[in-house]
């Protein structure tokens, strides 16, 4: 039972204050991890990550270092309850980094200030390179421990890095760590690529490729590079995503002006058709158990979000408020599932539950779409574009994300513009 | 009825008359007719009078008129130079979301296409590729780009 708690199912207007104290290190492995990392002093450098990545989630409210009065290595062994009180600290991380047998080696302490307790007690061992997954792992820990959920911190994003005019652009698929650190292209944009998806294990990520002039869903394995088109289509294929336990791409597949959805067995390459009807099926997303697919369809007239099981029967209409909704996609959590909504010239992001009650709109804006859960199905990251003016200029597309509460949207800085994110599952459990 | 009356039902009738033309003629504001592209801007030719491309009204693949009128002209044309085949590129407006605007954009293409094929050119020589959103004529976030972008453009494939 968590002495401190952090309520995470409403918008947190007083976010917990915490005191990350620097990891402490001694000189001998500053030094060495100096001249492998080429960072000053890794136990701040690790400090920060946490302390940037609880700062991001609105919850937590990380205390100016600055104040700190005791020493990392003294605070690590037995902090002075009193000392942190006085800087109204309710929580306190520390920490010890150290170089074993050119391994980084780390352990921290989680501590309650009022309480007068430890916490958590937590030590890794890993290579060097890895020492910024270090930060977010100590993050995901703190956060399970005052939330009682996962944390999304050991995460990355894939996404469509975007350049060039508005009328040609260049599209690479890109990914990054949740933080918009270690950013790597994955793909060289001589053609343009959009959508793409991880699969549950992080391995691999399907997405829609113009490879040839032919618009084909495709898979990428990211270690390896390997690519491969999915299935033998004598047509577009688009709006690919995994099915939960990663077996099946579901997507789109568009012949004679008309789009239906279908599944591809990854293992014996058998191809099934889900939808069999004259309007545009597009956009599938499973439900987490696999049972359900929610997808979107104009069969009414206009673009709405349906359900069905996942084999095709007991299609039902579950989105009737005004305007028009797409990009379904089902929460990893299961009760929610999130949209894009058209109305009167604005676009939102929101949830609704998935019997189409509850309809919540989190953020409204002149251009916004393909919301992306995170892993504990409190985080939305969806991308944004500016409106040009009257000589078309100004356009930019970014990622933000946003509470499922409607609060705490930030955005998400990348190196190029941005758009089409897809979130993974932690890395590490 | 004496005279006034019928001269005061005809000065009615005039009126109303101008309110109606009025309504149809603010309808067709420079180059849209409600929301269809009827400028000639963005528009390319396959041969001398052979339009490259017809537009589309708001999440519309019904073919106007004009649109029509454009593939007949590229049916003539296409029974003349038996040789080329196209490609019809179908796309849509921003105003959409990316994967629903992809199917969009196949299903516009498609109209053509089958006005094509009802005009005898054969679907061999005919195939089809959806942008979606990806590749707008006109950069603008206005009615008038928007109306440009909705569109499918035969291109020579050969």
């Amino acid at each position: 039972m968590a002495l401190i708690e952090v309520d995470i199912t409403r918008g947190n207007l007083s976010p917990l204050p915490v005191a990350v104290s620097p990891l402490s290190i001694d000189d001998n492995s500053k030094e060495n991890f100096k001249k492998i990392l080429k960072k000053e002093n890794l136990g701040a450098e690790i400090s920060l990550i946490v302390e940037n990545n609880l700062k991001q989630t609105g919850l937590f409210n990380p205390l100016d270092k600055n104040a700190f009065l005791q020493k990392p290595d003294i605070a690590n062994l037995k902090p002075r309850f009193e000392d942190w009180n006085l800087i109204k600290a309710q929580a306190l991380i520390t920490g010890k980094v150290t170089f074993v047998d050119d391994k980084l080696r780390v352990e921290f302490r989680l501590w309650d200030i009022l309480a007068g307790k430890e916490m958590m007690a937590l030590a890794f061992t890993t290579v060097p390179s890895n020492w910024r997954r270090v930060g977010h792992i100590i993050t995901d820990k703190v956060y399970e421990r005052l939330t009682g959920e996962k944390g999304y911190f050991d995460t990355r994003i894939i996404y469509v890095a975007e350049e060039g005019p508005k009328t040609n652009r260049i599209k690479k698929l890109a990914i990054m760590d949740q933080d918009g650190f270690n950013n790597k292209f994955l793909t060289l944009g001589n053609e343009l690529v959009l959508t793409p998806r991880f699969s549950p294990t992080n391995q691999m990520v399907t997405y829609l490729s113009y490879f040839r002039n032919l618009p084909r869903v495709y898979l990428l394995d990211i270690e390896t590079g390997m690519q491969e088109v999915v299935g033998d289509f004598p047509g577009m294929t688009f709006a690919p995503r995994f099915s939960p336990d990663g077996k099946k791409i579901i997507m789109s597949f568009a012949q004679d002006g008309n789009s239906d959805i279908y599944t591809m067995d990854l293992e014996n390459r058998i191809v099934e058709r889900i939808t069999n009807h004259p309007s545009i099926d597009t956009s599938p997303s499973y439900s987490p158990d696999g049972k359900y697919i929610t997808f979107n369809s104009d069969r009414s007239g206009y673009q709405q979000v349906y359900i069905m099981e996942s084999n095709g029967k007991n299609i039902k209409r579950i989105s009737f408020g005004n305007g028009l909704y797409g990009t379904p996609v089902w929460s990893p959590r299961g009760d929610l599932i999130a949209f894009t909504k058209l109305h009167k010239g604005k676009f939102y992001i929101g949830v609704m539950r998935t019997d189409g009650s509850g309809e919540r709109l989190l953020t409204e804006n002149f251009y916004q779409e393909a919301p992306s859960w995170s892993p504990n199905g409190r985080v939305l990251i969806f991308y944004r574009e500016t409106k040009t003016n009257a000589k078309g200029e100004g356009f930019s597309a970014k990622l933000w994300s946003i509470d499922l509460t409607g609060y705490n949207e930030k955005l998400i800085k990348t190196e190029t513009d941005a758009s089409d994110p897809s979130w993974s599952s932690l890395l590490t459990n | 009825m004496n005279l006034s009356k019928i001269l005061k039902n005809a000065f009615l009738i005039l009126i109303a008359s101008l309110v109606l033309s009025a309504c149809a003629t603010k309808k067709t504001t420079g180059q849209l007719q409600g929301d269809v592209y009827t400028g000639t801007d963005s528009v390319e030719y396959l041969a001398s009078g052979v339009p490259d491309r017809v537009f589309f009204a708001t999440n519309e693949t019904v073919l106007t008129t004009a649109s029509r009128d454009t593939l007949r002209k590229q049916a003539a044309w296409l029974r003349k130079n038996s040789g080329v085949n196209v490609v019809l590129e179908g796309h849509a407006d921003e105003r959409g979301t990316r994967e629903y605007n992809l199917a969009l954009g196949e299903r516009r293409a498609n109209s053509a296409k089958d006005y094509l094929m009802t005009y005898g050119i054969s679907s061999d020589r005919i195939s089809v590729l959806s942008y979606g959103k990806e590749r707008p004529v006109d950069s603008g976030s206005n009615p008038l780009a928007w109306s440009k972008n909705r569109r499918s453009v035969t291109v020579k494939a050969n």
